[in-house]
């Protein structure tokens, strides 16, 4: 067995694949849900009644979308550059640390200065977390796959210390949380009465401009060069190093957004369960859209219906919402095949 | 009691090798995919399908060791699906080890609350109980350390061994090693490099999962979400610090699990002066300051992540 090139497919057949890694990845999860007693089809038809199936249910599901489509972004953004970033989860909770830091009095400003100090002081902080395992790469070599990784359980623990200690809400009743952030800094809804916040439209915008950045900006071409080939970039004159360090600036500063728009549009102060793996779905949802920032948009929309559904299902049908983190995972694994076959086919010989 | 006092008790000792054991089995497996050319991210959730593996088999009324047996099969059923996929398909490594962790993880967390539906506290097995080995344990201090430990453990000590004796004295394991720096030279032997990385793979997969059974069978007596935590990363930056050699990573473990228990113990001497969490930080820190100190002359297998197919150079 053998893998061949085979010619580019035509966009609307490279279209089909994506399609088929979710059509393959409904039939290995039915297999699950036939394990858990259900009828696949019921249960399916559940996912999508809670995750589309009315106002209420679709407003949910782009309210979970949010933060999944600024992960998916800074995802999308280093593995363009093969910068394995594993590390979103962490960026975010710092992107949440600093909006509770400014955002609960610390500055006296009127909205519309205060929302645009506190997300660029939030993505800075994320940009330089980044920034650090993106340096040990470059100068010392070291993997920053497991830097990355570590760093989500350190800033976890720092957070929960933070959150323990000096940002502990006083009228908190002990609970390990922060103060609530002040109207000023707060994202407003977008329907009222509905938890749709203005994150969402940053998302939006955030997914444009780096579309912009990779598509027609010098920056993005050289990110795209370093990820396809570092050797040869570097021998055409790209500095490879730097345009790594920048990658890891725009990454870690898109997932910190994630958390702010957290904080200030939808929590209104920090937990230690601000995210549940917010910055590992981001990887499924960055593969899914084949790292492509506007099809980030589409996958962070589908994986959100996907865990807003599941949770709707779950308590209806009886089989545990885990279904839907397995189906993320399973979805991640027939993209990345799927992707391999629009380039190469098998040869038995 | 003073804090270097600490290191002279025979109990922190005992707590070290402990510590150590699931690191000991996991580093090893670890070792061997990526001694055969394979980085296996897959880590992180095959330890958690192999802690829950083991765990449950005991409850379900098997046997101890049916358990280890259990486990050891379950990983290497993920790890022949990361074989599969990163070897004759030659996907990304790094994407599918995580895509490998975050299904691992959740459908044993599905499987889990699909087979425990009622329980709200985690069920408890009797776990395997210390050996004492006669003679040897009676040795003050290294005797209790080493010899006062639960078959697991000695396991763990054998499997470092085997993996030595296999890798540089026998036929099989110098295909594994040029596998892993020189495929072409494999298949020119006739030998054919896929089928010695997958089963490296699975081979070593299989020990990652008895690494995650040790958390839930002789370290602990239940099965909890999150008990892992970070533990198979740690085994990533411990194959590194320890050069891709049996030896010195089962060194490397073993100084990192001491560090270990001795945070736990300098947290009870500090009395809640510095924050728990700095404590807790630390095994992670040290992970990251022991991979910066050896990247310099860290030598990895030269084909380590390179996908190989036949005919190709």
């Amino acid at each position: 067995m053998r893998l061949e090139p085979k010619p580019a497919p035509s966009i609307l057949v490279t279209l089909l694949y994506p399609v088929a890694a979710v059509v393959l990845t409904l039939a290995i999860t039915s297999l699950l849900v036939l394990a858990a007693g259900a009828s696949p089809l019921s249960v399916f038809y559940l996912v999508w009644k809670g995750a589309a199936g009315s106002q209420f249910a679709l407003m949910e599901t782009l309210t979970r979308a949010t933060p999944l489509i600024l992960t998916g972004l800074a995802v999308a953004v280093a593995f363009r550059a093969k910068l394995w970033n594993i590390g979103a989860e962490a960026q975010l909770y710092i992107g949440g640390v600093v909006t509770v830091v400014l955002g609960t009095g610390a500055l006296p400003l009127p909205s519309f200065l205060l929302i645009p100090v506190i997300m660029v002081a939030a993505m800075a902080a994320g940009a330089l977390l980044l920034l650090g395992p993106a340096i040990l790469k470059t100068r010392f070599g070291v993997d920053e796959v497991v830097t990355t990784l570590l760093l989500n359980f350190i800033v976890l623990l720092f957070v929960s210390m933070l959150l323990e200690g000096v940002l502990k809400d006083p009228m908190g009743l002990g609970w390990p949380q922060s103060s609530r952030v002040v109207a000023e800094a707060q994202l407003p809804r977008i329907i009222q009465g509905r938890r749709l916040h203005y994150g969402f439209v940053i998302a939006i915008a955030s997914a444009v401009i780096i579309w912009i950045i990779m598509k027609k900006t010098a920056l993005g071409y050289e990110m795209r060069a370093v990820g396809h080939n570092p050797q040869a970039s570097s021998f055409a004159g790209i500095p490879v190093n730097r345009v790594l360090m920048k990658t890891a600036l725009l990454s870690g500063g898109i997932a910190a957004l994630a958390g702010f728009c957290e904080v200030a549009g939808l929590k209104g102060n920090l937990t230690l369960d601000l995210s549940p793996g917010y910055g590992y779905t981001g990887i499924v949802v960055a593969m899914l859209a084949m790292l492509n920032p506007i099809g980030v948009v589409a996958s962070a929309i589908f994986v959100a219906g996907i865990f807003v559904g599941a949770d709707a299902m779950s308590r209806s049908a009886g089989v545990p919402s885990y279904i839907a983190d397995v189906m993320v995972a399973t979805a991640l694994l027939t993209m990345v095949v799927a992707i391999l076959f629009t380039r190469y086919r098998l040869r038995w010989k | 009691m003073d804090a270097f006092d600490i290191l002279l008790t025979a109990s922190f000792w005992v707590a070290a090798i402990r510590i150590a054991s699931p690191l000991i089995f996991a580093t090893m497996g670890e070792l061997i995919c990526e001694r055969a050319g394979v980085l296996n991210l897959g880590i992180e959730g095959i330890m958690t399908v192999g802690a829950f593996a083991g765990w449950f088999t005991v409850y379900a009324g098997g046997d101890l060791w049916m358990g280890v047996v259990v486990a050891a099969l379950a990983g290497a059923t993920f790890g022949l699906l990361h074989a599969t996929l990163t070897v004759p398909l030659g996907l990304s490594q790094h994407v599918v080890g995580i895509g490998i962790t975050l299904l691992a993880t959740s459908l044993t967390y599905f499987t889990y609350r699909l087979l425990l539906p009622e329980v709200t506290s985690p069920p408890k097995i009797e776990p395997f109980q210390p050996l004492p080995i006669p003679g040897l344990s009676g040795i003050p201090i290294v005797g209790e350390a080493l010899f006062t430990q639960t078959p697991l453990t000695y396991l763990a000590f054998v499997a470092v061994a085997l993996t030595a004796w296999v890798l540089y004295r026998t036929p099989l394991g110098l295909a594994v090693r040029a596998a892993g720096e020189n495929p072409s030279a494999v298949e020119a032997q006739g030998i054919s490099v896929t089928g010695i990385r997958m089963g490296a793979v699975m081979v070593g997969s299989a020990m990652m999962a008895i690494g995650g059974a040790f958390l839930t069978m002789s370290a602990f007596n239940s099965f909890f979400f999150e008990m892992v935590n970070g533990r198979g990363w740690i085994c990533i930056a411990l194959v590194v610090f320890g050069s891709w050699r049996p030896g010195k990573a089962l060194i490397g473990a073993i100084l990192f699990a001491a560090f270990d228990a001795y945070q736990v113990r300098l947290q009870q001497i500090t009395g809640g002066v510095v924050p728990y969490q700095i404590f807790l930080m630390m095994p992670y820190a040290l992970s990251i300051l022991a991979l910066i100190l050896v990247a310099r002359r860290a030598t990895y297998p030269k084909a380590l992540m390179i996908p190989y197919q036949k005919g190709e150079r």
